[in-house]
């Protein structure tokens, strides 16, 4: 080997670390980390979770932040057909046709359309799991028939399926939940098991396998977190869905029948009647709904891309 | 390909029977059961005893179903207790309706949507992407029937431009042949029915169309960009085929697959829109009918529309698969 | 030499301070190619050889025109014909494109529509450059397909891609790429996804090909057994620039550039006589510095200096004279008494 000044050599070896250097971020770090640090810097997906954190916070310290009371009625001697008050000294965004603080009303119901979302969707997230892992572990005949039982719910149109289920149940805000969290369940249920049986034909999990890894060890430690992804996402746009959904049963007349619970959709669906006396009735809470909704899929969709290697670089 | 039909075709029994199934215990877990369903809500104990002797539903649950079946297979799912008529009549008379205004969001989504999301995709980077991007992602989120409503108030009743309610003036005469209204003043030759049915179908399918719309301009948008970036997309540039046939043979053709895919689960969607968006126009079809069903407790036709609904879902599904295997070669063969 | 129109004897091609800089908004300009230049005689069969990474594809891509345009800048001249490429316009390209220049891909699954038939996508070649309608144009396609080999070729044209094997799959690819008889074709890689015996027919049939019809042929490859059995020339590059030009036989009987030399050590060879350990190159293409700061391959080099740096030897390692029809960039090459035992044996394959 040829002799090379010590100094020198280093020098080189400097440079080419530097040259060689891989883009700070990567290399090293595990895929959901390196997934944050992504989300971190990508302005879309900030407002999407300051959107999602605003609301929690309203959501949260509803009565701090509400001025009146949500279902005290006022200035009912103003409200006559064709006149509903719109805003004035003490209720910045007017009352509704029964005369309550709207803006109250929209604070408070953040809380009631929030719940609906996430338990729903948290709901269907475990029912649909556990049944994906059911057919993706498994297998066999298990598999034929869970996705059987999936491809049935699947065969009745989402809304129509929580009609049914909600029918069913009576009118109540626990049907409501249970009748989108049905519709969400094959969903999952089917992403779960896609995913796992993508990952189970993998080459490392082979490779697991051919080294003797047990069956049970493959499946739970390595396939299911790898499939989790697709889910996480999935469950972010659920979100959004859920609350959209609800609204719809409550327009359709099968929402929460209690009054002392303001629901986003509930209140929009109520407003039609009066949209062409006061349309802000309606407006506030369908932009409350669409912001929120917003909010949960400008998250999702970057969170897809974020735990996506395809868009990695 | 044949084979791939019958194939198809024999994977939906198990469904269909799953989904009988299904509905039947429905009907069966409602307060009241059946009887209720059949008689209306204020039906005396009497007069529920007396009907489920007289139809057997004393007798054990399988023999129950095994009739129920027998009956859903003839198309009876009994009598509608709000119309007084059999279901699957009612069901007959308002589908027409229905399938006229899916059918129309469908080619306002496919026709704006795919070449939206194609320009968007070329233009990549653009205002105009840009734009596109914020405008489906808007589109998803806003609340069907809240849509229906603000273009109501909108075009009907602030603009007068154009009908709000109902599917036709209820001055014209209009003959019926199929209950397609537009396709009847054309076949009758009753032009200014047709037409007239045509502009109380458009605020309707715009509002339907929207969620459809902002799908299928974001998958396209994205499919025409991984298709261009595709190995053969560069095989035929350095081919050197002229820009309009590399355009339509190796990018479109070969975007246009998944967004085939999209437009086939969209009928689950545009038949869920249908409830809300007939509801706010008046729009005499069986959304509106089931959303009547829903206020007076009519299970008859809650029960037979849903399930009838749920069938011709799955035949959609059905036949967009088989398209999408004459598309794509790679899927026929299998 | 075959005769190949009025420029007969000139270079088919010639590239000269190529260089192609890719730029991304927020990160630091990427130079790939890096001043490359080199000329292709018709008939003349040349090799472009490095590792992955070290800009022999994007050159290949650039001569062509078929980079892209946002994000892109291509410098320096590439004639073909005499015939300035470099800024031309799209139609003219076009126009050369599958006519006079054509080129052969690396993976023939994804470089092939899924969605259209083989027939079509060998026709459109046709129908777009040459005057014929749609019959003639099929039954020339079955002549192509049966000139590459291709059994059965009637049906084939009804055949969709994923219905044929690997090498029917290049095999087709070639045919497309030769149905206008051009005047240069570029392979890059055209045998790196195939198995090992196929690698052999295809490139069989290429070397047949241009001989036959006195096409100049651009093979690009990291294998160094392909340009031993096909290249006249060869040219090594690294972190996108050539570092060493020689004839086939130079080349390998007395490698210069430390690297070529390590990529001959790095090929197992069946004369080395049993235990004879591989010498693999230390480090990978990452550890590569920019050539500003000194001999990009300094960092994996053995014979590496103080004065392989810009800043003690105070210019950039140029690419110099190093013999009749050789060319080198390197400070300390490698020096022969005599040649190394069995050097020559891998050069004299063919």
């Amino acid at each position: 080997m040829t002799a090379v000044g010590d100094v020198r050599r280093r020098r080189i070896d400097e440079l080419a670390a530097k040259a060689g250097a891989i883009p700070e971020g990567d290399g090293g770090l595990s895929l959901t980390r390196s997934a944050i640090r992504r989300l971190r810097r990508d302005p879309v997906a900030i407002i999407g979770a300051v959107i999602v954190v605003v609301f929690l916070v309203v959501a949260a310290f509803a009565p701090l932040l509400a001025p009146k009371d949500p279902v005290t009625q006022y200035l009912l001697s103003e409200i006559r057909p064709g006149l509903i008050p719109g805003p004035q000294e003490g209720f910045p965004l007017g009352v509704d046709n029964l005369g309550r603080d709207l803006l109250s009303r929209l604070i408070y119901g953040s809380r009631q359309s929030l719940m609906i979302g996430v338990v729903s969707t948290v709901l269907g997230l475990v029912v649909g799991m556990t049944l994906g892992v059911l057919a993706g572990a498994f297998g066999g005949w298990v598999d034929t028939v869970v996705m059987r039982f999936v491809d049935i719910i699947l065969s009745i149109p989402g809304l129509l399926m929580a009609i049914t289920v909600s029918v069913l149940l009576g009118q109540n805000q626990y049907s409501l939940m249970i009748a989108i969290a049905v519709v969400q369940v094959p969903v999952f249920a089917r992403l779960l098991r896609g995913s796992m049986l993508a990952q189970r034909g993998s080459d490392y999990a082979v490779a697991a396998q051919a080294l003797g890894v047990k069956k049970g060890r493959i499946v739970f430690g390595h396939v299911l977190p790898n499939s989790l992804s697709p889910v996480i996402v999935q469950a972010t746009l659920s979100l959004a869905t859920a609350i959209i959904e609800a609204a719809a049963l409550s327009f359709l007349g099968l929402g929460d029948p209690d009054i002392a619970r303001p629901e986003w959709g509930a209140m929009l669906a109520n407003a039609q009647d009066f949209l062409s006396v006061r349309p802000w009735l309606a407006i506030w809470p369908a932009l409350c709904i669409i912001v929120v909704a917003l909010g949960f899929t400008l998250l999702g969709e970057r969170l897809r891309e974020a735990l996506d290697p395809k868009f990695r670089r | 390909m044949l084979r791939f039909i019958v194939q198809r075709l024999l994977q939906l029994i198990p469904i269909l029977l799953g989904l009988f199934v299904l509905l039947f215990a429905w009907l069966r877990a409602l307060p009241g059961g059946p009887a209720q369903a059949a008689l209306g809500e204020r039906a005396t104990p009497e007069a529920i005893a007396q009907y489920n002797e007289l139809f057997g539903l004393d007798e054990p649950l399988y023999v129950q179903y095994l009739r129920f079946l027998g009956r859903a297979v003839t198309l009876d799912f009994g009598n509608s207790t709000q119309y007084g008529r059999p279901v699957t009549e009612v069901f007959l008379e308002r589908f027409p309706g229905t399938i006229e205004l899916t059918l129309f969001a469908m080619i306002f989504a496919i026709g704006v949507g795919i070449p939206l999301g194609y320009f968007a995709a070329r233009r990549h980077g653009s205002v105009f992407d840009s734009a596109s991007v914020v405008g489906s992602l808007l589109g998803v989120a806003i609340p069907v029937f809240f849509l229906a409503y603000l273009l109501r108030l909108l075009f009907a009743v602030e603009l007068g431009w154009l009908p709000g309610s109902g599917r036709q003036d209820v001055r014209i005469d209009a003959t019926r042949i199929t209950n397609f209204y537009v396709l009847d003043g054309l076949l009758t030759r009753e032009w200014d029915a047709a037409f007239d049915a045509f502009l109380h179908l458009i605020l309707p399918a715009i509002a339907l169309g929207t969620i459809p719309l902002a799908i299928i301009v974001r998958i396209t948008r994205a499919s025409v960009l991984d298709v261009v970036n595709e190995d053969y997309v560069r095989t035929a540039n350095a081919k050197g085929l002229a820009m309009a046939t590399v355009r339509r043979r190796h990018i479109v053709r070969n975007a246009l697959l998944p967004v085939s895919t999209t437009i086939g689960l969209q009928t689950g969607l545009l038949l869920s829109g249908a409830v809300l968006t007939e509801t706010v126009f008046a729009f005499g079809g069986v959304g509106l009918a089931l959303r009547d069903a829903i206020t007076y407790r009519d299970f008859a036709v809650l029960q037979g529309f849903i399930l009838l609904l749920a069938v011709v879902y799955v035949l959609v599904n059905l036949l967009v698969d088989i398209s999408y295997g004459l598309l794509d070669p790679r899927v026929r063969v299998r | 030499m075959s005769a190949a129109g009025p420029l007969s004897g000139a270079p088919v091609l010639e590239v000269e301070e190529l260089a192609v800089t890719f730029s991304r908004k927020g990160e630091a300009p990427v130079r790939a190619v890096d001043g490359v230049s080199f000329d292709v005689a018709p008939g003349e069969t040349i090799g472009l050889v490095g590792e992955s990474g070290c800009g022999k594809s994007v050159t290949s891509l650039a001569v062509m025109g078929l980079l892209p345009k946002r994000g892109v800048s291509v410098t320096g001249s590439v004639r073909f014909n005499g015939q300035e490429l470099v800024g031309a316009g799209d139609s003219m390209l076009r126009r050369l494109r599958g006519a006079d220049m054509a080129m052969v891909f690396q993976d023939p699954l994804s470089s092939l529509n899924p969605t259209v038939p083989i027939g079509t996508q060998v026709t459109e070649v046709l129908l777009e450059h040459r005057e014929m309608d749609r019959k003639e144009a099929s039954r020339e396609a079955v002549v192509l397909l049966d000139k590459v080999g291709i059994p059965d070729p009637v049906r084939r044209l009804k055949e969709y891609p994923h219905q044929l094997s690997g090498g029917m799959r290049q095999r087709a690819l070639i045919a497309m790429s030769l149905a206008c008889s051009p005047r240069l074709l570029i392979a890059d890689e055209p045998t790196t996804a195939l198995d090992v015996t196929i690698q052999a027919q295809i490139l069989e049939l290429l070397k047949e090909l241009v001989v036959d019809t006195g096409t100049a042929l651009v093979m690009i490859t990291h294998d160094l057994g392909v340009v031993a059995g096909l290249c006249d020339r060869v040219h090594v590059m690294y972190a996108g620039k050539i570092i060493e030009s020689a004839e086939r036989h130079e080349l390998f009987a007395r490698p210069r550039q430390p690297y070529t030399g390590g990529l001959l050590a790095s090929v197992p060879r069946l004369d080395a006589s049993r235990g004879t350990p591989l010498r693999p190159i230390r480090g990978s293409a990452r550890d590569a510095i920019p050539w500003t700061q000194g001999c990009a391959f300094a960092p994996r080099c053995d014979n590496a200096q103080d004065d392989c740096l810009t800043e003690v030897s105070g210019e950039i390692v140029p690419l110099e004279y190093d013999g009749p029809g050789r060319e080198l960039r390197c400070r300390h090459p490698l020096e022969y008494p005599q040649a190394p035992p069995g050097a020559t044996a891998l050069g004299a394959a063919r």
